[in-house]
């Protein structure tokens, strides 16, 4: 009887996916990017009370320059969380692959973009060394990448040799971090990027409408339009009242654009998902699990090396301590603090900004408010703790109501 | 040649050795197109060992596979599909994180048309429009083809996973314990899903434990015992009690206790 009618339910629900079917889908599919968004904004409140320069123009260009190198690595890193794996020397591959640009360009003369390249080759190779060791030999990735972690910081020492630093003069590699758009193409960027999203939204539109679903509402996709176009000028207009768009925003927000891309609308993310889901079902459909986890640590390996190019641009330097420190596990916890799962399966690659935005913002206003950096590591070290708790909260309510 | 002159898939003196035991002797075993084959036995009387054979898991040792008339080899997986012949397992290999589109297509996602195609960019409207017209051929119906499979209840789980074998128009389709840890009300909505693979005309082989479900939906029913053929059944004219014979090879049925505790033989239950 009961089950009669909850079939029949089931029916009903099936035949009328009205709004409240298309609200549901919104609200489950961004809800912990709602609670990131609603977390960056207490964290801008509280900073703007205790020192109003925290969102001034400048400052905010400032922090944005500030999180773009653990923004490009944690891209990489939420490829590996996906899979549910872990790869611990993407700080190490970082400083190594700037510290070879930085040779190669100084003491080699090369050309700017050779050693750029060169630079993202080695992380390239590195990542996929890693990941075939880590599938071929089911050793832990955990392990692979910590003995990696050792082996390329001493790479690193090894390659600056006894100079320990190296200056970066080469205005191409500088420029990367340290140019600015001027206001006209500031706006020309926020034309494209909106009117590319806006035609995005239309093709998949029109391509659901004219495959006969009729569940199809314009009204969710005109919310969103409004919505990034709504960010994309508040940005802009930003950054033009200070110093402009600078390129590096741009290179770090096409990477996150990009790489979503590739992991929520391509084949190879649909088989990243499903090995972090259930490996042996993915194997049983056939997906070939060992070629994604090599071609996922590559890519963790490639996004390092990328962030490492970076941050060397700005700081027009490598020394001994170019991706040391606490940059590998702020680009882990970033995703983490955003909503990717530890656990494999679950996340997105838009969490590397947030998360990146989030460590930043707390970073930044305490440099603000001149705490020190004890009261920094504790801070950011409570922020992750407690969003990993929130998740762990929302896991437990979900597997509560039957959604695993 | 009609689908009742030839089987579809013929086994002819199938044998399988694991070590000391003998999983399969030299086992006869047919199934046609638009009929549904109960197989049933004890623990260890070598159900999963046959469809393991069949399936291209574990190769026979000897004996000969036909299928559609003509002798075939099954060495490994990929044989059996591109045979035609699909396997639902009990584990059902469901990637819990993925909705039902994307699992229904796991492993052959379809490809956007047009410029895209480079990227291999997935075509999710034609995707989601297959899975809809699949699931409402078979009747199945899931609130929404976009809520994750780990959110569906057993039974919906279940449909997904014989829908997702029926993706590769297969012509056999062999369900390891499709019922197990089901509920009555679940129960009755796979074995509706099973009647519709015959209304299809496949040909469906059924391993399951429970006889009421067998006698349920099954033309015929085949005994194993012991990796040996103990007989054969037409559904209509058997009873419970003459297939309970001959699971147990004697008479009367045996009481639980004594049934359970029989070794197993390298055979999950």
């Amino acid at each position: 009887m009961s089950a009669r009618e909850a079939a029949t339910a089931d029916e009903a629900a099936e035949r009328r996916p009205t709004t409240s079917e298309t609200l549901r889908r919104i609200v489950q599919g961004d809800l912990s990017s709602v609670r990131v968004v609603l977390g960056l904004v207490l964290i801008a409140a509280i900073f703007q009370i205790q020192e109003d320069r925290f969102l001034s123009a400048q400052n905010l260009t400032n922090l944005m320059l500030q999180i773009t190198t653990i923004g490009l690595i944690s891209v990489g890193i939420v490829y590996v969380l996906l899979l549910g794996e872990i790869d611990l020397s993407v700080g190490a591959v970082s400083g190594l692959s700037a510290a070879v640009m930085a040779v190669l360009s100084v003491k080699h003369g090369w050309n700017a973009y050779l050693a750029i390249a060169a630079a993202v080759a080695v992380g390239a190779a590195i990542g996929c060394l890693q990941g075939s060791l880590f599938s071929r030999f089911v050793v832990p990735s955990f392990v692979v990448t910590l003995a990696g972690l050792l082996a390329w910081e001493g790479a690193l020492l090894q390659v600056l040799g006894q100079t320990g630093s190296l200056n970066i003069t080469d205005p191409k590699i500088t420029g990367l971090a340290n140019i600015f758009y001027s206001d006209t193409v500031g706006w020309i960027f926020a034309a494209v990027i909106i009117a590319a999203y806006g035609a995005a939204l239309a093709v998949g539109y029109r391509r659901r409408v004219a495959a006969g679903f009729d569940d199809v509402s314009p009204l969710p996709q005109i919310v969103r339009l409004v919505f990034v176009a709504a960010i994309v000028l508040v940005a802009v207009a930003i950054l033009n009242s200070d110093r402009g768009v600078p390129l590096a925003v741009m290179i770090l927000l096409g990477f996150v654009v990009g790489m979503e891309y590739v992991a929520k609308q391509t084949s190879f993310g649909r088989h990243v998902f499903a090995v972090g889901g259930n490996a042996e079902a993915a194997r049983r459909a056939g997906i070939r699990v060992n070629r994604v986890r090599v071609a996922v640590f590559t890519i963790a390996g490639t996004m390092a090396a990328i962030g490492g190019v970076m941050a060397a641009s700005r700081l027009f330097a490598v020394n001994q301590n170019s991706g040391g420190n606490e940059l590998l596990l702020l680009a882990i916890a970033g995703p983490v603090i955003a909503g990717t799962s530890l656990f494999g399966g679950r996340g997105s690659v838009w969490t590397a900004l947030l998360g990146a935005l989030v460590i930043g913002s707390i970073s930044n206003g305490m440099d603000l408010l001149s705490l020190s950096s004890a009261v920094k590591l504790m801070v950011t070290g409570g922020v992750l703790l407690l969003a990993v708790l929130v998740d762990a909260v929302a896991r437990q309510q979900r597997q509560t109501s039957g959604r695993v | 040649m009609s689908a009742a002159a030839t089987p579809l898939l013929e086994l002819d003196g199938v044998s399988k050795r694991f070590g000391p035991v003998q999983a399969l002797d030299r086992v006869d075993f047919a199934v046609g197109a638009g009929e549904v084959v109960g197989l049933v036995g004890d623990n260890g009387a070598g159900k999963s060992t046959l469809v393991k054979a069949i399936a291209g898991i574990n190769p026979p040792d000897a004996g000969t596979i036909r299928f559609e008339g003509e002798e075939v080899r099954i060495s490994k997986p990929q044989d059996a599909t591109a045979l035609g012949i699909a396997t639902v397992y009990q584990d059902l290999a469901l990637c819990d994180n993925l909705d039902v589109v994307a699992n229904l297509f796991l492993g052959r996602e379809q490809v956007s048309p047009g410029p895209a195609r480079i990227s291999r960019q997935l075509d999710e409207v034609k995707m989601e429009h297959e899975t809809a017209d699949l699931l409402s051929n078979l009747a199945v119906t899931i609130p929404s083809l976009r809520s994750e499979v780990g959110t569906l209840s057993g039974g919906q789980r279940q449909q997904v996973a014989v829908a997702r074998s029926l993706l590769g128009d297969p012509k056999v389709v062999l369900l390891d314990e499709p019922t197990a840890a089901l509920g009555v009300p679940q129960t009755k909505q796979v074995l509706e899903l099973i009647r519709r693979l015959r209304e299809r005309n496949l040909g469906v082989v059924v391993i399951s434990h429970n006889l009421a479900d067998v006698f349920a939906i099954a033309d015929r029913v085949f005994v194993l015992r012991l990796g040996q053929a103990a007989g054969e059944f037409q559904a209509e004219e058997a009873t419970e009690e003459h297939v309970i014979a001959a699971i147990t090879g004697i008479g009367e049925g045996r009481d639980k206790n004594h049934e359970n505790q029989q070794p197993e033989k390298g055979e999950g239950a």
